[in-house]
């Protein structure tokens, strides 16, 4: 029986998720040992044909070619996976979605015109059919290889979808919140970072998104009362999710406030 | 290949084994090089604009998305930026050596992915490091083993791997415990002499006889080799302080590229990265990596560009020497950071990414409110370099077939280990000779 086929894609991105692939030192030559790397550009310039039994998009599509592209990606693909923020709700760059994208280029580039891009950064899941999306800034390589281990196998990925705040308590940090009335997302934002920032005593800043039910309102009654204002709540829903539903209601709700 | 007076193009629409989306094109007419370009195409992400208006604490998180490989860098230039903007310095102490020492940890995984996993391929004659493991299963295991200690000498300071949580403007929010870094001892001491290896391993790799004169910029500092710090130093003669960008360097926009072309003001091109570190500075080198790389054949001064990977080799020695080093002398602080209070006021910050010099200046207002962002990352000061490269390997290489030329030519690219998602865009090549 012939090997399944692993694609990796690029959009718009750091390539700090596809890079998380070859940061699993300890398991990527036996993962190249099951599987076909058909195309990894990042790390191979040897290039299969397709179709592919499993594609990794990382990135959010940020130009118009971007978006023919992607059609093209979902027809090659048998099962295709969202790995990290900007694939899953449009990364850091969808800030622009905010903003005026002209002012944008004539901010950054002397000559505008030389510029193709959308006045948006926008999710995989709005051009095409997402079947698992992984959420971070940037992914947990572990996750990544329980999704891709999952897939081969025919099974649901075990990817938990409750809050940091979870993950918190089972890692016994102390709430710092709570402890030190610092700001914190964790009660609103998707596990699977192991819940590093309380660790380090520093708030949880959402990069992995929302949570499969959160209470924005409810937490942002919480930080006001610690001191944050208008403007502060904004800019902590508007991070490296900013373009997420969830997110970007808050974000907009203070902004009207 | 074409008649002798015909166009020949050689491209290469998507490079691969480099980060980010780059093509290039080089097109000759008879036996003379028409045109050559490194084309980025890598989307445009505005990173300087949207920083606009975000709280001055906000740039080391933000700026670190422009790449994932190399984010310490990223977020150390942010914070010195910020720091000088609001009048701290912080050249010396715990706090600068930890950040000396996470950054370290940057060198070691982002050279040790460059070194075995990118440029290797390239002198063996493999796609990818992955083919190349079926060959070479030990030489691909043993730079994965120094890039896994990078990445835990990077997760037990910053969190992660990627994208670090834990580097503030002040310092950091929690110092690592003396137990959490001597962990890494062990591994740190198996990738100290892997890299001395490396070292003799990539010396016996076949290079082409080839010099550039290009003008080498990198940091500068007395004692210390350059990496987290420094003042801009060239091979000729200039010497300013980071304040002193603007005066010495402009950036300009080409249509072939999203990413912004850097040069010296009144003097041209300039290439920045382990040459240009390791010809302005191989005399700070500790003794164990200076002499490693006198073994390796290198002289004080290296302006190959295909040597670069015996260079960055002997970098990955002093970094991982240095690192020992660090943990061994590490204290906890008595605070992780020290408070800086934001005033009106412009900063500027750089440091030495694997790649190259990163510069970042800001102008914040008196609450610290971020009013105007400049980025400058290694990639567009190495463009037009590359470029030059590129030109000069076609020269030389004429009487190669396209797919031999183009190779070439790729190896040109990925000599400088060009980021081309902090440059903001992706790499297409193309040789034309119609």
């Amino acid at each position: 029986m012939a090997r399944p086929t692993l694609a990796v894609w690029k959009f718009s991105s750091c390539d700090g998720c596809q890079l998380s692939l070859l940061d699993c030192e300890d398991e990527l030559l036996a993962v190249a040992d099951h599987v076909d790397i058909a195309y990894f550009i990042e790390a191979t310039s040897a290039v299969m044909e397709g179709p592919y039994d499993v594609s990794l998009v990382e990135g959010s599509i940020a130009t118009p070619h971007d978006a023919e592209r992607i059609q093209e990606v979902r027809r090659q693909s048998g099962a295709l996976i969202t790995i990290g923020a900007c694939a899953t709700s449009g990364g850091i760059q969808a800030l622009r979605n905010f903003g005026d994208v002209d002012e944008f280029t004539k901010a950054v580039y002397a000559t505008p015109d030389y510029i193709s891009t959308l006045r948006t950064s926008t999710p995989i899941s709005d051009h095409v059919k997402v079947d698992f999306e992984l959420n971070g800034c940037p992914i947990n390589k572990h996750q990544l290889l329980e999704v891709v281990g999952a897939l081969l196998t025919n099974r649901r990925p075990r990817v938990r979808a409750h809050s940091v705040c979870v993950d918190c308590k089972r890692r016994g940090s102390v709430c710092v919140m709570v402890a030190h009335g610092t700001a914190c997302l964790g009660p609103v934002t998707h596990a699977g970072c192991g819940a590093l920032c309380p660790a380090y005593d520093r708030g949880c800043y959402g990069c992995y998104g929302p949570m499969e039910t959160p209470n924005t309102a409810s937490l942002s009654r919480q930080m006001a009362h610690l001191g944050a204002e208008e403007v502060d709540l904004v800019r902590v829903y508007r991070t490296f999710n900013a373009g997420s539903a969830a997110f970007r209601e808050a974000s907009e709700a203070h902004e009207r406030a | 290949m074409s008649a002798p007076n015909g166009t020949r193009t050689i491209r290469t629409d998507y490079l691969a084994r480099v980060e980010g989306e780059g093509a290039m094109y080089v097109r000759l007419e008879g036996r003379e090089v028409a045109d050559v370009k490194l084309r980025i195409y890598e989307p445009p992400r505005f990173f300087e604009a949207l920083l606009r208006g975000r709280a001055f604490t906000e740039a080391p998180d933000i700026t670190a998305r422009i790449c994932g490989i190399c984010p310490v860098a990223y977020q150390v230039s942010s914070v010195r930026a910020m720091e000088d903007a609001c009048g701290v310095t912080i050249d010396e102490g715990p706090i600068r050596d930890l950040r000396r020492l996470i950054y370290c940890g940057e060198w070691i995984e982002s050279h040790a992915l460059h070194v075995y996993m990118l440029h290797a391929p390239d002198f063996l004659g493999y796609a990818g490091a992955v083919e190349m493991a079926a060959d070479h299963r030990e030489i691909v295991e043993q730079g994965l083993a120094m890039k896994k200690a990078g990445n835990s000498l990077m997760a037990a300071i910053g969190g992660r791997e990627v994208h670090p949580i834990n580097l503030r403007v002040g310092g950091f929010y929690r110092a690592p415990r003396k137990a959490e870094l001597q962990a890494l001892t062990d591994p740190l001491k198996r990738a100290l002499e892997i890299a001395l290896a490396t070292v003799a391993w990539t010396a016996t790799l076949s290079f082409p006889d080839v010099e550039r004169d290009t003008e080498l910029v990198a940091l500068a500092e007395d004692g210390h080799y350059p990496i987290d710090l420094g003042r801009f130093v060239s091979d000729r003669g200039l010497d300013f302080p980071p304040a002193e960008f603007d005066k010495h360097i402009v950036e300009e926009h080409v249509e072939h590229s999203n990413a912004l072309h850097a040069r010296l003001r009144e003097r041209g091109s300039y290439l920045t990265g382990p040459l240009a570190r390791y010809s302005i500075s191989s005399g700070q080198l500790w003794p164990t990596a200076r002499e490693a790389a006198r073994e390796a054949g290198l002289g004080e001064v290296c302006r190959n560009p295909f040597k670069s990977i015996i260079v960055r080799s002997a970098e990955l020695v002093q970094a991982c020497e240095e690192a020992l080093a660090l943990i061994d002398a590490y204290e906890e602080p008595d605070a992780p950071a020290v408070e800086v209070v934001p005033r009106a006021g412009v900063g500027h910050g750089v440091s030495e990414a694997p790649r190259g010099l990163c510069y970042h200046r800001y102008e914040i207002d008196e609450q610290g409110t971020i009013l105007d962002a400049t980025i400058v990352p290694p990639t567009s000061q190495n463009q037009l370099p590359i470029e030059e490269d590129l030109r000069a390997v076609v020269e030389d290489g004429l009487d190669l077939d396209d797919d031999a030329l183009k190779h070439r030519c790729e190896q040109a690219i990925r000599n400088h280990d060009p980021c081309i998602s902090c440059a903001t865009h992706f790499l297409e090549l193309t040789i034309d000779r119609g």
